[in-house]
């Protein structure tokens, strides 16, 4: 069984009850959790919709990206199993004969993402070359024994279930797992397909199809174990047709450190480097987040909370991805106006429509609303305020304004980028995520760095600048909306304006100003005079006239500022932003990044935290002596140095437990132990102990040492 | 060397075969022949044949007994997980299908030797029966009596059966220190440049004649012998660079005869080939292409895989594997110097300790607890990181990365510790990348 955890500890892996939940639990689930209410089954419907679009889109754009690798592999391994021993020529096959084919498949560090490389290898492979695949990981092969019955697991298991005849091969047991028993097998095997009494339908399909066996990470494995199944396959690589594939998330050198020279030259190892993770980031991202398509967009915290987690922590997309479903979740589960954030138009206008007052008046309480309505003009707020159907009309118009919004926004983004990115030092970001986040958080152009790219850009020389710009072109080329294409129109007026600079005045242009400071200089002067001259050239230089190309140069700038300031505002001024753009950050860090001993600290410390019990409640952040027993002893054991007296532990809890029942600290009963009270001390300090908290110790008797620092 | 293998048991013709397929170890093979003796003859029970990789024993004694067809079964250590396994695989060469399936559930030697000597009779052979155990270092690693029966079986079994064994390694780190029967021992020499050639040399290609391929085998041997005297290394190399060798004849530019220009052409080639001699990186295909690009661009070097020894990590895992290689390589009493702001000034010749003055990068990296890599963590990293779960898994995943390793079991739950499993070089290359200057927090370099 796996899990998805990387770290130790025990899991609970219930038997999957098939059916045990139908999917409209999940629809009451959903609205069990929604503080809307009424309109929840909508929104779950629309939170679906939106999440299988965004799902297949990220499928069918991972298959895109692995597309290559797994072409190149795949164009290998046919190789492998026609090639040497047929084609390139008998006398490299027969150098080659003894080694076997080996694919080195270096896939990056981000190892929760291999899963789906691998998946989608094995089918690929299923399909078109070979049924015998045998996917093996590194913690199910710790001896070779179990290596063996593995692979013989899933290569004569597979096929036996293929098969589905009453003669099937009965799964190979213990001491017959070995690569003569899977020999024997694959002869009945390719004898039985290549008689001509049961045509095959697979007429491509070579006559005796390889067997790939690939280590899903080759890390991870025993070297020793590694070392002898490749030995024992090198015997037999004459009779079986064997292909190995190494996944490896580090370096492709590990090969050396794991195989020593005498196995690894029984190998013929071929290369495949994979896409680096950022890179996999940056495309998901720009068919994700940098699209109008979606409606529902993270601010710029949440994408910082998303992005941090992927650059620091794990490089992994699929976990990237997963972070913006649950952000998607929350969004439609916590927002009642999220019933407005719909893919199409149509669907919009109607939610609109069938909009309830109560919906409409949460539409009124939105703050971006509420400015909105103070910059109308009197009696359209008051006609805003009191009409339903006048709010809903408005409503309609600000949300295709929002939408209108974002078409025009990405377009300009990308054509802030295209020209920022390759500036010296790179002041608004390399990636595009960056300079979207930037933008995300306030006004772009009031930035310092926005400000210091315009002062390089207005310095950069004519053929970048061009080229720069006609990569403007091309982005605004594939929009669609008026404004956009306007732009476009103007941006190649300017280019056009640029390129007929060239033919008009190339001479003028050259010789103007520069000749008499120069001449007068090759005068003899004293140094008054010659102190005189330059400062006259200082002079003239600052006031010189703009040539023909600066000027031109300032325009296209000017231009495109123009463009950023129209369209790069950030979200949070469109009124009804809230409607597309999920904003608690830190829920959706508290739930990805998670903290457990902050919440064991909390739990302990603060009691009513999660167990919301008024008992609990105390004014000056100490433990009430109503506490559970844990925390007393939790908050008793703080105020002791790194040893801890056992008995004095003791009683100081039977005090507090004492005062808690409401004892009279006058009797003779008060701080007293007895059985009860000693027997939920003890479970107390066990817990305790089991928490990692403090531990036994043999320094001095009758004491328990403390392992963590501080205290009250 | 020349002297023909010849044995009065065997047919002579035959022999002349058998002699053919085994360039330089015929000499072996006589020996070897006349210890068997004739195939009605009993033999010695046990024969040690010994000799590095690739010197052709498990080739001399497999040619004999298959061109001879003798009854022999051969079985590999490494296959053999269990004894068991290897009883069956005897059992089935030598007496066929159905007996092994007479072997118990988890057979003993005891059970073996029953069944051998029920069926020996059964199918009574008039020649010795040969067993060949290749791999025998493995057999110390199995049952201790394991080793002693085997070199005596022929007492045990009451048949004529002789047990051949086959090792790297010389007899003298087999004999058990109870004591046991002594087989007969062979050493197999390594080839001599001379026998290289010879043996190389018959891997003719088609298309050419013998005598350019010996050529060009001379060229090779004369550039590779002074580093690298494995057969199949040098076959590897052969067949790499053959091609290349071949490439003006296929251009129509010299001639066959001529090997001086043949020589120049070939050399920087070999020069290149050399570089990777033995780290076997890359297949014949991505070296050819490889070769052709660098033709292209000239300067670029050659790559093999490992060139790509770059490895791409999380932020904080960077920051985890640093801290992970300063407590693995400076003592612990050091950490106040390097990390705490306000430490004084510590000497470093009166502070050490008598064995602390060695360098501790010659000594390698030493264990440590997790407690002190996450202090040093929080120290090294500039932000104020949360000691979230997500933290502690990176450190779980540098360790299947191998870049960590554990000591002590993997249950072990409380207090595990570490020890960093990467070089200087790669942490200097990691640490550049996060502008973080670790020369300056190594006790070594100070």
């Amino acid at each position: 069984m796996s899990t998805s955890s990387v770290s130790k500890g025990c899991f609970v892996f219930k038997p999957s009850a098939k059916k045990r939940r139908k999917t409209s639990d999940m629809v009451d689930y959903f609205s069990h959790g929604c503080d809307g209410g009424e309109d929840s089954s909508l929104r779950y419907t629309l939170c679906k919709k939106l999440w299988d679009t965004i799902k297949e889109e990220t499928e069918s754009l991972q298959d895109e990206l692995n597309r290559q690798i797994l072409e190149g592999l795949l164009h290998f391994i046919k190789r492998c199993c026609s090639g040497p021993r047929h084609t390139a020529g008998p006398w490299e096959a027969r150098m080659r004969a003894s080694e076997i084919p080996t694919a080195a498949l270096v896939l990056g560090v981000n190892v929760p993402d291999h899963d789906m490389t691998f998946q989608s290898l094995c089918e690929l492979l299923q399909q078109s070359v070979t049924p015998h695949v045998a996917c093996l990981q590194a913690k199910e092969c710790g001896a070779l024994k179990s290596l063996m019955r593995k692979v013989l697991e899933r290569l004569v298991g597979s096929a036996a279930e293929d098969e589905e005849e009453g003669d099937t091969h009965p799964h190979p047991k213990g001491a017959h797992c070995t690569l003569a028993t899977l020999c024997e097998w694959y002869e009945t095997k390719s004898k039985k397909s290549s008689t001509p009494g049961k045509k095959r339908s697979s007429e491509e399909e070579p006559a005796r199809p390889p067997i790939v066996i690939i280590f899903k990470d080759l890390e991870a494995f025993n070297p020793r174990v590694l070392q002898d199944f490749i030995l024992i396959c090198s015997r037999y690589v004459e009779q079986l047709p064997l292909i190995l594939v190494f996944g490896i998330a580090t370096s492709p050198s590990t090969i050396q450190q794991v195989l020593p020279h005498s196995v690894s030259s029984l190998l013929c190892i071929e290369l495949f480097q994979s896409l680096s993770c950022t890179q996999h980031l940056s495309t998901v991202m720009d068919k994700l987040i940098l699209t109008h398509y979606f409606p529902f967009k993270p601010n710029a915290k949440v994408l910082q909370v998303l992005v941090s987690i992927f650059l620091y922590h794990d490089f992994s997309v699929r976990n990237f991805i997963k972070g913006l479903k649950l952000a998607l979740l929350e969004h439609y589960l916590n927002q009642p106006l999220s019933v407005l954030c719909c893919e199409k138009k149509e669907e919009v206008e109607l939610n609109t429509t069938q909009l309830s007052h109560r919906g409409l008046e949460s539409v009124r309480q939105l703050a971006s609303f509420r400015r909105y309505v103070e910059q109308q003009q009197p009696q359209e707020q008051v006609a805003l305020l009191t009409s339903d159907q006048h709010m809903k009309e408005t409503c309609k118009k600000l949300l295709k304004d929002l939408y209108k919004y974002h078409k025009n926004y990405y377009p300009v983004l990308r054509c802030l980028h295209a020209l920022t990115c390759s500036l010296p030092r790179v002041p608004l970001g390399k990636q595009i995520r960056e300079l979207h986040i930037t933008c995300l958080e306030g006004n772009v152009w009031e930035r310092e760095e926005y400000r210091s790219a315009m002062q390089l850009l207005r310095m950069l020389a004519k053929e970048e600048l061009l080229r720069q710009l006609r990569g403007c072109q091309d982005i605004l080329k594939l929009c669609r909306s008026t404004k956009m294409r306007a732009s476009l129109e103007r941006l190649q007026e300017l280019l056009d304006q640029f390129e007929r600079l060239d033919e008009a005045k190339p001479e003028t242009a050259a010789n103007e100003g520069m000749t008499s400071p120069a001449k007068s200089m090759e005068k003899k002067t004293d140094l008054f005079q010659l102190q005189k001259t330059l400062l006259e050239m200082k002079e003239t230089r600052r006031t010189k006239k703009l040539s023909g190309f600066e000027i031109l140069r300032n325009e296209a700038l000017d231009f495109i500022d123009a463009l950023v300031r129209s369209h790069l505002v950030p979200p949070e001024t469109q009124p009804l932003h809230e409607v597309c753009y999920y904003s608690s950050s830190a829920l959706l860090r508290r739930h990805l990044n998670a903290t457990p001993r902050t919440s064991i600290q909390t739990a302990l410390s603060s009691p009513y935290h999660y167990l919301q019990n008024d008992a609990l409640l105390t004014e000056d952040g100490g433990v009430s002596n109503a506490a559970p027993d844990l925390c007393i002893v939790h908050k008793l054991h703080l105020e002791c140095g790194r040893l801890i007296n056992l008995y004095d532990w003791l009683e100081a809890y039977a005090t507090v437990v004492s005062a808690a029942e409401g004892k009279d600290p006058e009797s003779e009963e008060y701080g007293k132990v007895d059985e009860l009270k000693h027997a939920r001390f003890i479970q107390a300090v066990s817990e305790l102990q089991f928490l990692g908290f403090i531990k036994s110790t043999k320094q001095k008797t009758d004491h328990v040492a403390r392992l963590t620092w501080g205290g009250c | 060397m020349t002297a023909s293998l010849q044995h009065p048991g065997y047919d002579p013709e035959r022999l002349l075969c058998v002699a053919v397929k085994m360039p330089c170890r015929v000499s072996q093979a006589g020996t070897l022949l006349s210890l068997m003796g004739e195939p009605a003859q009993y033999s010695y029970p046990s024969i040690f044949l010994y000799g590095h990789r690739s010197t052709g024993k498990s080739h001399v004694i497999n040619t004999l007994l298959m061109d001879l067809e003798l009854p022999h079964a051969t079985v590999s250590c490494v296959e053999c997980v269990s004894v068991g396994l290897m009883f069956e695989r005897v059992l089935l060469a030598l007496f066929g299908p159905d007996t092994s399936t007479l072997l118990p559930r988890s057979p003993s030697l005891s059970d073996f030797v029953r069944i051998y000597r029920q069926q020996a009779p059964l199918s009574p052979a008039n020649q010795t029966r040969y067993i060949v155990i290749e791999k025998a270092e493995l057999l110390r690693d199995m049952d201790s009596n394991l080793l002693p029966v085997l070199v005596r079986l022929q007492e045990l079994v009451d048949d004529n059966v002789t047990v051949i064994l086959l090792s790297e390694i010389v007899w003298d780190r087999f004999r058990p220190n109870t004591g046991c029967f002594e087989p007969l021992i062979l050493y197999f020499p390594d080839y001599s440049k001379g026998d290289l050639q010879q043996i190389l040399s018959q891997d003719i290609h088609p298309s050419y004649s013998p005598e350019l391929y010996s050529a060009f085998i001379n060229i090779l041997l004369g550039v590779f012998y002074s580093v690298c005297r494995d057969l199949r290394e040098l076959r590897h190399l052969a067949a790499l660079n053959f091609s290349k060798f071949c490439e003006p004849l296929k251009e129509g530019k010299v001639k066959e005869s001529d090997t001086h220009k043949l020589w120049r052409n070939i050399e920087p080639h070999l020069k290149k080939a050399m570089q990777t001699v033995y780290l076997r990186d890359v297949s014949s295909v991505q070296w050819e292409q490889q070769l052709q690009q660098t033709e292209e661009k000239e300067c670029a070097a050659l790559k093999g895989l490992s060139a790509h020894a770059h490895v791409e990590l999380p932020y904080y895992s960077k920051f985890l594997l640093i801290a992970a290689y300063l407590a693995s390589y400076n003592p612990a009493r050091t950490d106040r110097r390097f990390f705490l702001k306000h430490h004084g000034k510590i000497k470093k010749t009166n502070f050490l300790k008598k064995h602390e003055k060695t360098s501790n990068h010659l000594l390698g990296p030493k264990p440590f607890p997790l407690d002190r890599l996450l202090a040093i963590f929080y120290s090294v990293v500039d932000s104020r990181v949360a000691p979230s779960a997500s933290v502690f898994s990176q450190i779980s995943s540098l360790v299947t990365l191998q870049l960590l390793t554990q000591l002590g079991h993997d249950d072990q739950l409380d207090a595990p510790k570490y020890k960093c499993a990467v070089a200087l070089d790669f942490i200097r290359a990691i640490s550049r990348t996060v502008n973080f200057d670790i020369v300056k927090y190594l006790y070594d370099f100070l």
